[in-house]
C-alpha cells in the first residue's frame, strides 16, 4: 500500500488483482490477520480516526456509523451496498472487477469489528460478470481459510452471502436494500428506527458501500492518521471518481480529495471533445444539481461541492457539452426517477409523473406560458417531503436546470418546440420514429 | 431528420476502450444441471429466513422457463413457502423479471444520460432498423426482443448494450451489424 501512485490507494496498480495470489503478493489479507488480533472496537476506532466517509452518496462518517450499533446484541449483520445504480456511477463495478479481494477483506475486517454474525453483499442484478468475479474470489478466500468457521484459527466465524438484486434503482437506498434482501418489494422504510438498531430481520445492521469497505484494509495498513493526512480538513483520503459524458477519456480515476473538477475533467479526462465546450457539469450523479463551466475550479471534496451549490453524491461526474439540449437532459433524468419511484410516498409518486409530463410537453412544443413555474412548483412540493431521497433526486437537478438555463427552457415554449433537434446528442431518443425510451416488457 | 451518427461520440468511445478494465471469461455454474427445486432449496438454506430466497428463486425459475409463467410462480411459491400472489407481487417490482414470454435473445440498450450523451439513440435506431422492430417488441421469428433500460453502470464505456444479460461496451451504430451477426452465429 502506498499513497504515492499518483495519489491512488485502492486502485494503485495496473491491470487487475482478481486472483487471490496476485492480491496476497501485494500484501493482501495481512490486515485481516492483524485485525483478528485486535480488539474489535479498536478496528472501528482506526476507521473513525481515518475520517473515512461513506462513498455511496451520503458521505456519512463510516467509523461513527459503525459505532451506532449496540454492543453485544446478537445477531448483528453487515450489508454491503453493491447496488451501484445512480446514473453516471460505475466505480464500484471497477473496484469489484479489478480488486475484489480488497472488498472481501474489508468486509471480513469490518464484520469482525462490529461483531456481525453474517455479512451480505447485495450486488445489483445487472452486474453479472462482477457477481461472477466476486463469487470466484469468495471461493478462493474460503479455500484459504479467510471465510468460514474459525477464520485463521481465531475462533471467529465469518459467513458471507452473495446476494443478487433484480433491477431496481431504489434498492441502493439502505432501508430499501434491506426490504429487498428480506425478499420483499424494495420499498424504503421510515427512519427511525435506523438500521443500526433495527435493520436486517430487525437486528442491528451496518450498511456500507463497496468503495467504503474496500478502503478499510488500506486504512488499517496505513493507520487512521496517515489516511486522514490525505485530503482536506473534512474530506479525507482518496476517492474513485466516475467520469463520463462528453469527455475525451472517460473512465474511473482515483484522486486525493484535494483535487478540483478541472484536475479530473481536463487533467485526467482530456476535456470535452475537439471543438466543443463545456455547457454544464453534473458533479455527483444524476440526482445532484448542475454546476456551470465557470465553477470548474471547485474542489472535488464534499464541502467544496456543497459550497458551490450541489452535492458530491456518488462521485459521478458527467460532462455535458454545448450541443446538448437541457430540456432533453431534464426529460431523461425525470423519466428515470419516475420509472424508479417505488410509489410509497405521494409527493414522489405523483410529482415524478407530473415532472415528466410537463418536461415532455416542453420538448414537444406543447407547453403553455407559465409551465416553467409550474414545474418548479412541482419540484418544490417534492423536496424534503418523502421517506427517502428518490423524489428529491428528480426535483433537485430538474429545478437546477430550469434555474440555470431558464432562457433555453423558455425558448421551447416561445418557439413551439425544441430548437436543438438537429444538434443535441439526446435528440434521436425523442425526435425519431423510435419505440418508447423506457420500454418495459 | 438527417442527423448523422456523431464523430465526437466515436472519439469518446475510442477513449473508453483504453480506460475499460479487462473483463474475465464467463463463469459456468457447476450446479446448473441440478433440478430447479433442489437449486431453490439450496438458495433457501443460505439465508437466516427463507423469504430472502424469493428473489434468487425467481431468478432460478426464470432461467429454467425463460420467463415467469404461472407454473414458474407455483414452483417458487411451493419451495420457498409463500403464496404465488406474494411471489408475483415481488417479481413485478423488479425490472429483470420477465412476466411475459420474450424472444430467444434479449437485447437491451441503456438510454440513461451518460449513454444518451454519447449516442445511445443512434445505437438504438440502428438496432431497430437492423431488426425491423421497435423497442419493446419481438421479431416475428421470436429470435430477438429489443428493449431500452435505465442506467447499467457502464457510463464511461457507453453506449452500453446487453445481450442475454452480458454487457457489450461500447456499441456504436457501426458495431450493430457485427453484434447481431455474432449472436446469430453462436446459435448455429
Amino acid at each position: 500500500v502506498s499513497a504515492n501512485g499518483g495519489g491512488r490507494i485502492l486502485l494503485d496498480f495496473e491491470g487487475d488483482r482478481r486472483s487471490i495470489d496476485a492480491y496476497e503478493q501485494a500484501g493482501g489479507y495481512a490486515m485481516l490477520r492483524r485485525a483478528l488480533a485486535m480488539a474489535p472496537e479498536e478496528i472501528v476506532a482506526v476507521v473513525d480516526r481515518s475520517g473515512l466517509r461513506g462513498r455511496g452518496g451520503a458521505g456519512f462518517p463510516t467509523g461513527r456509523k459503525a459505532s451506532f450499533l449496540p454492543k453485544d446484541r446478537k445477531p448483528a449483520y453487515l450489508c454491503v451496498n453493491a447496488d451501484e445504480s445512480e446514473p453516471g456511477t460505475f466505480k464500484d463495478r471497477e473496484i469489484m472487477l479489478r480488486n475484489p479481494h480488497a472488498l472481501i477483506e474489508g468486509v471480513l475486517i469490518m464484520s469482525f469489528g462490529i461483531g456481525a454474525s453474517s455479512s451480505f453483499i447485495y450486488i445489483r442484478g445487472e452486474y453479472r460478470t462482477e457477481f461472477e468475479v466476486l463469487k470466484r474470489a469468495l471461493e478462493e478466500a474460503r479455500a484459504r481459510g479467510f471465510v468460514g468457521r474459525d477464520v485463521l484459527g481465531s475462533g471467529y466465524d465469518a459467513t458471507v452471502v452473495l446476494h443478487r438484486g433484480a433491477g431496481a434503482y431504489i434498492c441502493g437506498e439502505e432501508t430499501a436494500l434491506l426490504s429487498s434482501l428480506e425478499g420483499e418489494r424494495g420499498q424504503p422504510r421510515s427512519k427511525p428506527p435506523f438500521p443500526a438498531v433495527a435493520g436486517l430481520y430487525a437486528a442491528p445492521t451496518l450498511v456500507n458501500n463497496v468503495e467504503t469497505l474496500s478502503s478499510v484494509p488500506y486504512i488499517l495498513a496505513m493507520g487512521g492518521e496517515a489516511y486522514a493526512a490525505i485530503g482536506t480538513e473534512r474530506s479525507k483520503g482518496t476517492r474513485v471518481f466516475s467520469l463520463s459524458g462528453n469527455v475525451r477519456r472517460p473512465g474511473n480515476y482515483e484522486l486525493p480529495l484535494t483535487c478540483t473538477l478541472r484536475d479530473l475533467i481536463e487533467g485526467r479526462g482530456g476535456g470535452p471533445p475537439e471543438g466543443r465546450t463545456i455547457k454544464a457539469i453534473i458533479p455527483g450523479g444524476s440526482s445532484t444539481p448542475i454546476l456551470m463551466p465557470d465553477q470548474i475550479d471547485t474542489g472535488i471534496d464534499y464541502e467544496s461541492i456543497a459550497a458551490a451549490g450541489s452535492m458530491a453524491g456518488s462521485g459521478a461526474i458527467v460532462v455535458i457539452d454545448d450541443r446538448t439540449c437541457m430540456v432533453q437532459l431534464a426529460l431523461r433524468v425525470a423519466e428515470f426517477y419516475r420509472h424508479e419511484s417505488c410509489g410509497k410516498c405521494t409527493p414522489c409518486r405523483e410529482g415524478t409523473r407530473w415532472g415528466v409530463e410537463i418536461i415532455r410537453r416542453l420538448e414537444m412544443g406543447q407547453a403553455q406560458q407559465g409551465e416553467l413555474d409550474l414545474l418548479l412548483n412541482v419540484c418544490d412540493r417534492i423536496l424534503g417531503k418523502c421517506l427517502c431521497p428518490l423524489g428529491d433526486a428528480m426535483a433537485m437537478p430538474v429545478a437546477s436546470y430550469v434555474t440555470h438555463f431558464r432562457d433555453e427552457f423558455q425558448r421551447h415554449i416561445d418557439e413551439g418546440g425544441c430548437p436543438f433537434v438537429d444538434s443535441s446528442p439526446i435528440a434521436p431518443l425523442y425526435h425519431e420514429d423510435l419505440g418508447p425510451v423506457t420500454a418495459s416488457i | 431528420v438527417s442527423r448523422q451518427p456523431d464523430q465526437a461520440a466515436a472519439q469518446t468511445m475510442a477513449g473508453a476502450r483504453e480506460t475499460r478494465p479487462p473483463m474475465p471469461p464467463p463463469l459456468v455454474e457447476p450446479e446448473a444441471g441440478a433440478p430447479l427445486r433442489d437449486r431453490i432449496l439450496e438458495a433457501v438454506s443460505r439465508y437466516p429466513e427463507p423469504r430472502s430466497a424469493i428473489i434468487p428463486a425467481l431468478r432460478l425459475a426464470q432461467e429454467e422457463y425463460g420467463w415467469l409463467s404461472t407454473e414458474a410462480f407455483e414452483v417458487v411459491a411451493d419451495t420457498t413457502g409463500f403464496t404465488p400472489a406474494f411471489c408475483k407481487s415481488v417479481a413485478s417490482f423488479y425490472d429483470m423479471f420477465r412476466l411475459h414470454e420474450v424472444g430467444t435473445h434479449e437485447i437491451c440498450v441503456c438510454t440513461n444520460i451518460a449513454c444518451a450523451l454519447v449516442g445511445a439513440g443512434d445505437t438504438l435506431r440502428a438496432l431497430e432498423r437492423e431488426l425491423g422492430i421497435k423497442a419493446g417488441e419481438t421479431t416475428p421469428d421470436g429470435a430477438f426482443t429489443l428493449r431500452t433500460v435505465e442506467c447499467y453502470g457502464g457510463c464511461g464505456w457507453g453506449p452500453v448494450v446487453s445481450v442475454d444479460e452480458r454487457y457489450h461496451e461500447p456499441v456504436g451504430p457501426a458495431d450493430v451489424p457485427g453484434l447481431l451477426a455474432g449472436i446469430r452465429g453462436e446459435g448455429e
